[in-house]
């Protein structure tokens, strides 16, 4: 079976995780797993998204391909795009 | 001795160092541009060492530290978190480190942050792995004492003070809460507010549900408090419980309400406070457009204007709680930062007052490192 590989949309406020970055690979069967996969190569970036109770930030927003997630249990299929969205943060 | 100005505010770091007569200041930064940064804290014990609080308007809350004095930083490797809640339990999750504190000399590597909503973190490393402090965070009475009461910025635990005797011994306030005392470094807290109004409560005599704004202890006289409270001035000196509101002998027509308050940190009896508006609708500037400092040299008993030098109409500064500071000089300097992005500053121990920079961005901090 091939690796399940997904390419994941980095936004700029997270890009000081990935090296400048502005797209990397990550793997997972799920939003949590990817997102776990993600922490492993990118210490620190998880927690940034997500807080401590496993809930989405307010101010970010997560995609897949078009859709958009809720939550970190949401099922990730091999060649979905992930879109990570930082919006409407105030002035 | 090298003397550096750490700025935080909604938009970074910034940097002010002097001459050694204190005269011409540069400005450098910003550091973390766009990033919200609400305490920047040397460690004394390692004057190398920094530890500052951040987040952004997207990104979740973190810590940063540098070993070099600021010249470079690296974040948290485990930021301050609350544990996971049990389905039974109201989830808590930190949205603002607010406050952060150096532990006892005597536990090198030891800080404490305060966060909102209201939550006691520790971290042994130097600040690079945060723990929640499970005897406030999960006290019986957490949920009365940090019962949801929330400032315009959140329900704030700040103020946090390691006895310099007994590193078992910590003082810490919430906003809104009142103040809390342990002595056995975190395990069990008892309320420590009898004295000071509640005036915004039904019931103005509680034991907890208090406002205070910054609480200090005297490094040399350390059972001496002093508290800039939502509602007055007070002193409290252990191992007494009950307050005493020093805010009483200020000028009828000034008030004792502000954020910050600050002590000479050679001389226990003379603090300063910077009053601001508290009345109607809480404007929080400074009163009829006429910033001033208010100095006491008795503990609290009588107290003396401070303006010379500040504008004398049409200034309506706020200044934070932590946006105020002194050095360590022979000749006191006093510091303080305005929300619009001024600092101001004393090298006489407040006789007379210049300013130092101005433009910044909101200033939420102005702590002094040697």
């Amino acid at each position: 079976m091939a690796a399940r590989v997904n390419t994941v949309r980095i936004p700029s406020p997270l890009r000081d995780y990935t090296a400048g970055a502005t797209q990397v690979s990550a793997s997972g069967a799920t939003v949590a797993a990817l997102l776990d996969d993600l922490e492993r190569a990118h210490p620190g970036m998880r927690f940034r998204m997500i807080d401590e109770q496993d809930h989405i930030r307010p101010h970010i927003r997560v995609f897949i391909n078009q859709r958009e997630v809720n939550a970190l249990d949401e099922a990730v299929a091999a060649g979905d795009e992930i879109h990570l969205i930082c919006a409407l943060s105030g002035g | 001795m090298a003397s550096t100005l750490w700025i935080g505010t909604r938009k970074g770091v910034f940097a002010l160092r002097p001459d050694v007569r204190r005269r011409v200041w540069k400005l450098a930064g910003p550091q973390f541009l766009g990033h919200i940064i609400h305490h920047v804290v040397q460690d004394p014990r390692e004057p190398r060492r920094l530890a500052l609080a951040a987040k952004t308007g997207h990104l979740g809350p973190t810590v940063y530290t540098s070993g070099d004095r600021g010249r470079s930083w690296q974040e948290a490797a485990a930021p301050p978190a609350f544990r996971k809640a049990d389905e039974s339990e109201k989830p808590r999750a930190v949205e603002r480190v607010f406050w952060l504190t150096p532990g006892h000399e005597s536990e090198p590597g030891v800080w404490y942050a305060g966060t909102s909503p209201a939550g006691l973190f520790r971290s042994g490393d130097h600040g690079q792995r945060w723990e929640p402090v499970t005897g406030f965070n999960d006290h019986a009475m957490y949920s009365k004492w940090a019962a949801g009461l929330r400032t315009p910025d959140g329900e704030l635990l700040h103020s946090i003070r390691v006895d310099p005797r007994d590193a078992r011994h910590l003082y810490l306030a919430i906003s809104i809460g009142g103040v809390f005392e342990s002595t056995d470094r975190g395990a069990d807290w008892a309320p420590l507010n009898e004295g000071v109004a509640a005036d915004f409560l039904p019931d103005p005599n509680v034991a907890y549900g208090h406002d205070p704004h910054c609480l200090i202890q005297h490094p040399l006289q350390p059972d001496r408090l002093y508290q800039q409270n939502h509602c007055g001035s007070y002193r409290l000196d252990r191992p007494a419980r009950r307050w005493v509101r020093i805010g009483e002998r200020m000028p009828r027509r000034i008030g004792d309400i502000g954020f910050p308050i600050v002590a000479h940190p050679r001389d226990p009896d003379t603090v300063w406070v910077l009053p601001m508006d508290g009345s109607k609708v809480w404007p929080r500037t400074a009163l009829g457009g006429k910033p001033a400092v208010y100095v006491s040299r008795n503990a609290g008993r009588s107290w003396q204007r401070q303006d010379r030098g500040l504008p004398r109409a049409q200034a309506w500064f706020t200044v934070l709680r932590q946006a105020m500071c002194a050095d360590q000089a022979a000749r006191l300097g006093l510091y303080f930062g305005t929300t619009q992005g001024e600092v101001w500053a004393s090298s006489d121990e407040g006789g007379s007052w210049r300013c130092l920079a101005r433009h910044l961005p909101e200033i939420y901090s102005v702590s002094h490192a040697c």
